[in-house]
């Protein structure tokens, strides 16, 4: 069978690595990648289209490529260097998912549909259960920024899919990915010198490694294996959590905390001097955490991810400079002071 | 039975209690093993190796502990709670309270299973939830299998800061029925106080009178589960500051349940806010087992009511019982 796969938003780092990824697999003919502005890595034999998924030609594409699967990863919180500011991004994320859902309305073609979606959907708040599964309601709804995106992304291909009860529909929701190349805002975060966190909060975090977030991605655009189901709604993260405190520690980046109100207002006035693209939903997760239940992925989805939550951070730790208090530095620290003391000398060897 | 009020439960129980009481008279020298029972497994908790380990052990001990620490390398789980944390330094911090302030007694431990699921069920009050902290010092110190307990713990917590960070890292979680199903689940001692904050903010008048249990959420949760509920009674935290009033607009205004006025809170300032050192009880009843039932009971809304009509009655006897027993307040 012919297997043409459309990708969407591959000039970002993590698309055009899936790109590269599923042209190696036997079963995919043609690869066709979409973005608004032209990639600048390579992405190997796939077809590069420079198209705009916010307008309606997205649909002559598809017709005229007779795509069978559609992955679409252009829903990002952030804008990609050029492409200018929060109101273009939300634009992408949901008039542009709105339209190329239209468009694989009117292709027959069409039998799988790949939605890379975010944990974000369940918001971040106090009055939460500590871990969502796939049908929590969150108690609160996003209110705005790419977490209010996300859910109405989600409502869209909700609605995508009562309408073509023939084509498969899976939604990823990715906990924050992070990998050596990864671009995202926390990434961003971790690279200050001094972490900002919220003075008497600390956050459970987990992190998908990007390897994990390109196979499961592929295992969900593919035939299912047997006994596995991949359409459906899934929630993608690593196993276990880390604290804000314990990402800090082992990173070696000693921690400022402050008061919420003044953590909110500085990202407020550093978001409007167009210095950094921190959200409040960011601010929100980075105070009350998120955490979600992989069950589903592992049983129905049939995905074991290689990292879990702690070695995905070991890895982009390393990918790092070292912080201003190495965690290796602090240990050599602590050894040293243990061997000073002279009672210690004796049981030790 | 000091001036507490009595308040009779219907026609069917007190025969029931009177069968009880009964048994009770018959059950005080049964009663008296207990505490040696207790002083068994005593050498077992860490304090006391801990006491008798040479200086030397301890000073690589703690320097273990804070290379550790300060490299991150440490596990939490998904709720949070920080085993090594809440062992080394927060049960510590909490012990002396626990042993030496309200000198804790503790009674029929051993009828919470050693390993496996089950659900603590116990009596709230004493304006601050110090009775949910003293309980989990209990479980862990006294239990032969220094079992932690996972308590529930109100919206409110998780609301504020440095409480939240502190309570997520004492394994505490929100009360809600995801998250102590799955703790369940997983084969932990969850502790619930279904009273909440009508049990921890009534008047002192009112105390050891026991307030409506919620919905009963936690019957049907421990269904679900298949879990036994293990009832337990706490006397003593009661009085550790007795609620006298309650300024309901300032409670209001800064969003709170309820605002303590006590005779020494807010007049004394800071000074206030010591809790009276009150003679602790803490009295962990027979199990009430749930596995029997088909796995629709728990949609069975008459079978939940009267589970926990039964857990409340068994505490609230118990709590009698223990009242008639104390000496003092205070010894």
């Amino acid at each position: 069978m012919g297997n043409v796969v459309l990708v969407t938003g591959v000039a970002r780092q993590l698309g055009g690595r899936f790109v590269r990824r599923i042209q190696r697999d036997p079963d995919v003919d043609r690869v066709i990648g979409v973005d608004a502005v032209a990639p600048e890595h390579h992405l190997g034999d796939a077809e590069f289209l420079k198209a705009d998924i916010r307008h309606p030609a997205i649909a002559r594409v598809l017709a005229e490529t007779g795509v069978d699967t559609v992955v679409h990863m252009d829903i990002n919180g952030t804008p990609l260097h050029s492409r200018g500011g929060r109101a273009s991004v939300k634009e992408t994320n949901v008039i542009g998912t709105m339209q190329l859902l239209g468009a694989c309305q009117k292709a027959p073609a069409v039998q799988r549909v790949v939605i890379k979606s975010s944990t974000s959907v369940y918001g971040s708040a106090p009055r939460d259960p500590a871990v969502f599964t796939e049908n929590t309601p969150p108690k609160s709804l996003p209110s705005g920024g790419f977490a209010k995106d996300t859910v109405e992304v989600e409502g869209y291909v909700r609605g995508f899919a009562r309408r073509r009860p023939d084509v498969a529909v899976c939604v990823l929701r990715f906990a924050n990915i992070l990998g050596p190349s990864a671009d995202s805002p926390l990434a961003e975060y971790f690279a200050l010198p001094v972490l900002p966190t919220v003075l008497g909060y600390d956050p459970r975090l987990q992190f998908v490694h990007e390897d994990d977030a390109i196979e499961v991605l592929r295992i969900a655009a593919s035939e299912p294996r047997r006994g596995t189901l991949n359409s459906g709604t899934f929630n993608i993260a690593g196993d276990g959590v880390l604290l804000l405190s314990q990402v800090s520690r082992r990173l070696g980046r000693p921690t400022l905390p402050l008061f919420l109100p003044t953590v909110t207002w500085a990202g407020t006035v550093l978001r409007s001097l167009g210095i950094t693209d921190f959200s409040p939903e960011q601010i929100r997760m980075l105070t009350h955490g998120r955490v979600v239940e992989t069950t589903q992925m592992r049983e129905t989805l049939g995905f074991h991810p290689a990292y879990t939550t702690a070695e995905t951070f070991a890895e982009f730790a390393r990918g790092r400079g070292p912080g201003l208090l190495p965690p290796a530095s602090l240990a050599r620290t602590v050894d040293r002071l243990a061997g000073v003391l002279p009672a210690r000398r004796g049981p030790s060897q | 039975m000091a001036d507490a009020k009595v308040i009779p439960f219907g026609e069917e129980p007190r025969a029931r209690r009177k069968a009880r009481r009964t048994g009770r008279t018959g059950r005080g020298t049964a009663l008296a093993p207990v505490p040696e029972a207790r002083s068994g497994p005593r050498p077992v908790p860490a304090p006391q190796p801990a006491g008798g380990r040479t200086l030397d052990e301890r000073i690589a001990g703690g320097l273990a502990f804070l290379r550790r620490r300060i490299t991150g390398d440490y596990e939490v789980d998904d709720f949070g709670y920080d085993r090594e944390l809440t062992d080394q330094v927060l049960m510590s911090l909490l012990r002396p309270l626990y042993e030496k302030y309200f000198r804790v007694e503790v009674k029929g431990v051993a009828n919470i299973p050693a390993e496996g699921g089950a659900l603590i069920v116990a009596n709230h009050s004493g304006t601050l939830p110090l009775d949910g902290l003293m309980l989990q010092v209990a479980v862990h110190d006294h239990h032969p299998a220094q079992r932690h307990l996972r308590l529930l713990a109100a919206d409110l917590v998780f609301v504020l800061p440095v409480m939240n960070e502190l309570a997520r890292k004492a394994g505490h979680t929100l009360a809600c029925a995801e998250d102590a199903q799955r703790l369940l689940e997983r084969g932990e001692i969850v502790g619930v106080m279904p009273e909440g904050f009508k049990g921890i903010g009534k008047p002192f008048a009112d105390r050891y009178k026991l307030q409506r249990f919620g919905r009963g959420g936690f019957v049907s949760t421990a269904l679900k589960a298949g879990v036994p509920i293990v009832p337990c009674s706490i006397v003593g935290a009661e009085e550790i500051y007795p609620m006298i009033g309650n300024a309901k607009t300032l409670a209001r205004v800064l969003g709170l349940p309820y605002f303590p006025v006590t005779p020494t809170f807010p007049w004394l300032g800071p000074l206030g806010a010591v809790p009276l050192p009150t003679k602790w009880t803490i009295q962990f009843g027979e199990p009430i087992p749930t596995d029997g039932y088909p796995a629709e009971a728990a949609d069975d809304p008459m079978l939940m009511f009267n589970l926990t009509d039964q857990v409340r009655e068994t505490i609230q006897h118990t709590l009698y019982k223990l009242l008639v027993q104390r000496r003092s307040v205070f010894f």
